[in-house]
């Protein structure tokens, strides 16, 4: 009798999730948990915590991933509604630290309403394309944009570009899949390039300071330049092999900041080497090939642009990340999917996941 | 559906597919070029940067910020650094510990204390950070270290700032102690974003004030840069961020008070708080037994630590903050003012004040502690001669309605938010808390009895309250109702800059209670210190106006027909001795409550250390009896003592 319960509580569990993304979550998952143990100097304190976060994201998944996207997607405009409310309240009484305003106090805790933009925006636009699948007009792309551009500025005046960046991000991917003629995304990247010499001056100091350390970081080694010079030494002193799990000199030598947080990967990239990097980055386009299967695949057009948009984002967030910490990209606040260490980051990228496994279950 | 939808649908649809093409092309190549640069950094480059890493040139040295100093009103050290040397090992970097330790002994006196704490400081830790073996080090041991060119890795001789308490015991329930940083600070360190702010730091406050203000008392940590050898030597600084240090506490404590308050207890135990009214501010905080905090700085040994907490005396308790008491008869001006404000007597109405006092229906005794009684008196005659008879009557007329919303405003049976942790909250007694109190006892244990109020109106029964919310509820009596958050830190003064920000200096409230009636109260309090008032003799030769109530709180409760025989009673069962008053009556200074453990009727024990107290503050007198005080000069009163009111 108990053998059969235990095997149909199984089989519920695992009923609406998507046996191909678990199966690399978790290995990712794995990988993650051995780099936070070494970056937090053996301490358990952390992976408990993660534990904990992970565990609860994984049950938000699990609900989202058994939800029906059709009645998901109605959730979408007071969603974003709601982001939108909050990132004005941000804009007006919003709570700051080292001088970006990014929080707001609700009583017991203070929540980052950007965070919430990264999903709401995303379904909102694939909502109101859905809505207008059948008549779609030129000027409904215009509408789309400046559902897009609304968040992505006050985001922007936080300031917090990283931020304002995904969420650009995920919108400009539905607008994409929606149809978005090339002509306008060329002569968008054109009309951004040559207007960088007007955005160039309205950047603030640390934006400016962030990009020529980008070009190059020995300008300024003690200062701007110190995180990017130090994370690249520990990728390349990791050599093909890497020094080994728990061995990373610049890991416990302290050389290495945030490595728990946005520098985790300089961590990974030091013990486990050049090999690792490659599994860690097959693991991540793995999961974006599935993602992109389950666009392809999904029966509706809300679906397929939610899915893309999802797939995308993920896709930004690790290159992003890796980018930054290997000395290509500027450095952003951009955490590495997965593997990072923090609570908020992680319920949003299983929030994306579910809805993605949601999506995928539609056909079933 | 029309055609060309149709067809539109199809080009839509392989529109789609070829986007979803376009967009996987492109994140592979972003992975490829990633994975070139992997290559470049790992291959490549591995070398060029393998000798970068081996000989990390820069490397971040912290510089510790020194703690912030805690000083009494008159700028008297209560807390300071001094700096010493001691022996540190880094386990990690030894191979044989053992060994090590043993021949380091031949060195250095290492005592088993020493060796103990040792032991239990490396469970505690990982291995990574160095654990001292021996602190302050005399300077031959210092040197003779030195000499010896000791060859082990991982042993050192650093010199490092350690706490003082120069008055040790007497300070310890005020100041509190520093100690080693454990695994539970760090991990509340990480979760409040400080771990940065700590690299280097060894110690952090644990209790007391020293917990309370650790953000102001840290400081910031400096940062040198340093260039190094492959051997990781400093060769050079390159760029110095120097350190901030810590803030500096003025207490309103005066630790001169304080002394006084601590000789007049001797050895006996108990509790004392004085308040300035006027701010707010804490002059004395005294509970007795105290402990040497410099016991904990270094991590206290298990031996000790047990011998300590398992004292009957309970030094490390904090009787002032958490000691609940039931207030005796230091209660009966509070409720005198819930009778006034709820016209349940007049301020001329003479009563009865008996020798015994009967429930209706009852043969109950409630005696008077006055074995004649007190004939017929008013309600401030019945304050100055302690009528319980009185207040029996009173009480029971009133009902406990009436009486907990207005003793409750002076804080009783509430934390006062003065700025340490900790703090008890008392019992202010109702219907409510008695139903939540004993609610699992079932509705006949939790149901509020008519004689409950009886013995809470002489300040027994169910109510039981802190030291300091005596001393509080005594100073908002004084005040005329005006309610101040009681703070022991006056002022945080800014080393750098001289900066001072004051800590509570403005008042929370103002009770809504008639002025004449503070005014009636206050009159049968100074009564107490007057002729045929239970504290006569106290008040005997005041050269300013004194207001005050004696107490006697029970500690075992006498059967019925019984007589209270004191020397009869073993000492830890006899009653505990109150005292609360303040002075001048006109303009109040200085607000007291006094709790005596097992040492009898308030005027006894308690109330000659208020008069001491108020005589040092009030006119800089120091009873002729009391020899050579560590704070006070000898040769005159000091010259900042207040003049006379």
């Amino acid at each position: 009798m108990q053998p059969h319960l235990i095997k149909r509580l199984w089989q519920a569990i695992k009923e609406p999730l998507d046996g191909w993304l678990m199966l690399f979550l978790g290995l990712v998952f794995l990988l993650s948990l051995l780099v936070l143990y070494s970056a937090s100097n053996q301490s358990f304190y952390k992976i408990d915590n993660k534990l904990i976060y992970t565990f609860l994201s994984l049950v938000i998944m699990w609900l989202l991933a058994r939800a029906r996207p059709q009645v998901v997607m109605n959730f979408a405009p007071p969603i974003y509604l709601l982001g939108m409310i909050l990132l004005l309240a941000v804009h007006f009484k919003g709570i700051t630290v080292n001088g970006s305003t990014r929080w707001i106090s609700i009583g017991i805790t203070r929540i980052q309403p950007s965070e919430i933009m990264k999903i709401a925006l995303p379904m909102m636009l694939a909502w109101y394309f859905q809505k207008f699948e059948m008549s779609m007009r030129w000027w409904h792309y215009a509408v789309g944009a400046l559902l897009m551009l609304l968040p992505t500025g006050l985001v922007l005046k936080q300031p917090d570009l990283g931020t304002a960046t995904l969420i650009m991000a995920a919108g400009f991917f539905v607008l994409f899949f929606a149809g978005l003629s090339w002509k306008i995304i060329i002569g968008g990247v054109i009309a951004g390039a040559s207007a960088l010499p007007i955005i160039w001056p309205m950047l603030h100091d640390y934006q400016r300071k962030r990009v020529l350390t980008l070009i190059d970081p020995m300008t300024d080694p003690l200062g701007a330049g110190y995180h990017i010079i130090q994370s690249m030494i520990a990728i390349g002193s990791g050599g093909p092999f890497g020094k080994g799990w728990l061995k990373g000199t610049q890991t416990h030598l302290d050389y290495i900041p945030e490595r728990t947080t946005d520098f985790i990967f300089a961590v990974y990239s030091e013990e486990f080497g050049m090999i690792g990097n490659i599994l860690l980055v097959v693991l991540y386009l793995l999961i974006i090939s599935r993602g992109l299967m389950i666009t392809a695949r999904a029966p509706t057009l809300y679906g397929r642009l939610m899915a893309g948009s999802i797939t995308l984002s993920f896709f930004v967030y690790a290159f992003v990340n890796m980018g930054m910490v290997s000395g290509i990209l500027p450095v952003v606040g951009v955490p590495l999917p997965f593997v990072s260490y923090g609570g908020t980051a992680t319920v949003t990228l299983f929030v994306g996941m579910g809805m993605l496994m949601g999506i995928a279950n539609q056909r079933k | 559906m029309r055609r060309p939808q149709l067809k539109n649908l199809q080009a839509e649809e392989s529109q789609f597919q070829l986007r979803l093409l376009a967009a996987y092309s492109f994140m592979v190549l972003m992975f490829i070029v990633l994975i070139a640069r992997f290559v470049w950094l790992q291959v490549f480059q591995h070398e060029h940067y393998s000798t970068l890493a081996q000989s990390n040139r820069i490397s971040l040295v912290p510089i510790l910020p020194n703690r912030g100093l805690i000083v009494d009103r008159n700028g008297i050290v209560l807390a300071q650094n001094y700096s010493a040397y001691t022996l540190e090992l880094t386990p990690s970097k030894i191979e044989n510990l053992e060994k090590t330790i043993a021949d380091l002994s031949k060195i250095v006196d290492v005592t088993p204390r020493d060796l103990k704490r040792f032991r239990k400081l490396l469970d505690e830790s990982k291995g990574f950070e160095a654990i001292p073996l021996k602190v302050k080090l005399s300077d031959e041991e210092a040197a003779r270290v030195a000499a010896n060119g000791w060859s082990y890795p991982g042993v050192e001789v650093k010199a490092r700032l350690f706490r003082d308490y120069p008055y040790k015991e007497m300070t310890s329930h005020v100041l509190g102690y520093i100690g080693r940083i454990n695994q539970q600070d760090k991990e509340k360190l990480e979760d409040d974003d400080k771990t940065t702010n700590y690299r280097g730091t060894t110690y952090i406050g644990k209790t007391g004030l020293e917990a309370i203000y650790e953000d102001d008392l840290h400081g910031t940590v400096g940062f040198e840069e340093m260039e190094t050898d492959s051997g990781g030597r400093a060769i050079r600084s390159l760029k110095r961020t120097p350190p901030v240090n810590g803030n500096t506490l003025k207490l309103a404590l005066d630790i001169r008070l304080q002394e006084m308050a601590d000789r007049m207890f001797g050895e006996r135990r108990g509790a004392l708080v004085a308040i300035d009214p006027s701010t707010g501010g804490v002059l004395a905080f005294l509970s007795k037994p105290g402990f040497d905090p410099s016991l904990f700085i270094d991590g206290i040994d298990n031996q000790t630590w047990a011998a300590l907490n398992s004292d009957w005396q309970k030094p490390l308790v904090n009787r002032a903050l958490r000691g609940v008491y039931p207030p005796g008869s230091t209660f009966k001006p509070f409720i005198s003012m819930a009778a006034l404000e709820n016209n349940a007597i007049g301020k001329t109405d003479i009563r009865p004040a008996p020798a015994t006092f009967y429930l209706p229906g009852s043969s109950h005794e409630f005696r008077d502690s006055r074995k004649t009684g007190n004939g017929m008196v008013n309600l401030a005659r019945a304050i100055t001669v302690s009528s319980d008879t009185f207040f029996y009557r009173l009480a029971w007329e009133m009902g406990i309605d009436k009486i907990h919303p207005v003793v409750g405003q002076f804080g009783l049976g509430s934390k006062t938010g003065i700025d340490l942790d900790g703090e008890a909250i008392g019992v202010l007694p109702s219907k409510q808390w008695k139903a939540k109190r004993f609610a699992k006892w079932g509705p006949q244990a939790s149901r509020w009895l008519p004689a409950d109020v009886v013995s809470i109106g002489i300040g027994q029964g169910f109510n039981a309250y802190t030291p300091l919310q005596m001393a509080n509820a005594t100073a908002i009596m004084a005040n005329d109702g005006v309610v101040f958050k009681p703070h022991l830190v006056q002022e945080v003064v800014d080393t750098h800059t001289g900066k001072t920000r004051r800590i509570d200096a403005q008042p929370l409230r103002t009770l809504p209670f008639a002025k004449d009636n503070f005014e009636y109260v206050k009159q049968g309090m100074t009564g107490v210190l007057g002729p045929g008032g239970t504290a006569a003799r106290i008040g005997a030769g005041l050269t300013y106006s004194m207001a005050g109530k004696t107490g006697t709180a029970q500690v075992v409760s006498i059967a019925q027909g019984q007589k209270y025989n004191a020397s009869a009673l073993a000492e830890q069962k006899r009653d505990h001795s109150w005292f609360i008053a303040f002075a001048p009556v006109e303009k109040p200074r200085i607000a007291v409550a006094i709790i005596v453990e097992n040492a009898g009727f308030g005027a006894a024990a308690a109330a000659p250390i208020a008069r001491a107290l108020f005589d040092f503050y009030l006119t800089g007198k120091i009873p002729g009896d009391m020899g050579q005080f560590k704070t006070i000069p000898q040769e005159a009163p000091s010259t900042d003592a207040a003049p006379p009111d």
